[in-house]
């Protein structure tokens, strides 16, 4: 199995997350931005947090005009399954490949600590190792999570059972205190909380692991 | 030619940071603002030709996240 990262000018996680995804089996390749494919064989793409282009703009605009983002699309467009976390969740919501928009923080700070959250639904590759309902504890690091959708796309996630993650005790004023949102088919998904940093309790926690792990297990059987 | 384009939040969307603003004007005794949105303004240089179909394309695509922004474009 193998992960291609995303490397953007300002992406700072993308290390962790190769990290991550080797701890549960996957072999990593790191992807510039400027490639317009994805090296063969690719099971799942990760786009990585940080400040790609220092948030110019808009959090996550330019990098999600960037040659390999294209390629990205097209992947997904095939079936193909994407994790984006933090600033990667803000780039796949400015390239349509999931709904919605990340605003400000409705508080205006930075928010750095560990968050709880809760497993929305365990009807994805990304979450089938959890239990349904399983409160867990990621870290949180950013200005601006503060998820937003009209109520027309907020019933459609609920209804089709796509909000993947929510928040116990809202941080940045986010809608329907969503944390993490699958695309329609559920092989794409945004949160904005890191799993990457809690693989390994010398981390301080572990709860992310199982997110990789459950991964692994998914695209092996598949 | 220039085109001036200016990004606003929606109608509707909270502006937390308009909203700091409104609050920083109350401390100063400004107490008759009743509410502030804060935007941004893009100012693009055009070479002859460009149309202002091509500017609203461009606040489509980039400039502004039409999700929960809205945008007007002024040519000249």
């Amino acid at each position: 199995m193998k992960a291609a990262i995303l490397v953007f000018p300002g992406s700072n996680c993308d290390r962790d997350l190769a990290v991550a995804f080797r701890a549960a089996g996957f072999e990593t390749e790191m992807v510039w931005h400027k490639e317009t494919e994805l090296p063969r064989g690719v099971d799942i793409v990760g786009v990585p947090g940080g400040f790609s282009y220092g948030d110019y703009l808009r959090c996550g605009a330019i990098a999600a005009q960037s040659p390999i983002m294209r390629a990205v699309a097209g992947f997904a467009g095939k079936g193909g399954h994407v994790l984006g976390i933090c600033n990667g969740f803000q780039v796949l919501c400015e390239t349509r490949l999931l709904p919605g928009a990340l605003m400000r923080n409705a508080g205006l700070k930075f928010v750095c600590r560990m968050q709880g959250l809760r497993v929305a639904t365990t009807d994805c590759a990304f979450t089938g190792g959890y239990k349904p309902g399983q409160d867990v504890v990621f870290p949180i690091a950013h200005h601006d999570g503060n998820y937003q959708i009209d109520a027309e796309g907020l019933a459609r996630l609920e209804g089709e059972d796509r909000i993947a993650f929510t928040y116990v005790g809202n941080p940045n004023g986010a809608t329907a205190d969503i944390a993490g949102i699958l695309s329609e088919n559920r092989r794409v998904l945004g949160l904005m909380p890191h799993p990457e940093r809690v693989v390994d309790p010398a981390q301080g926690g572990s709860d992310g692991a199982t997110l990789f792990t459950s991964l692994s297990e998914a695209l092996v059987a598949a | 030619m220039k085109a001036t384009v200016t990004v606003m939040l929606k109608q509707g969307v909270l502006d937390p940071q308009g909203a700091a603003v409104k609050s920083a004007l109350g401390a100063l005794g400004f107490d008759g603002v009743e509410d502030v949105r804060q935007g941004k303004v893009i100012e693009l240089d055009l070479a002859p030709g460009t149309t202002e179909a091509q500017v609203t394309e461009m606040c489509e695509k980039l400039l502004a996240n039409t999700v929960i922004e809205s945008y007007r474009v002024e040519i000249g």
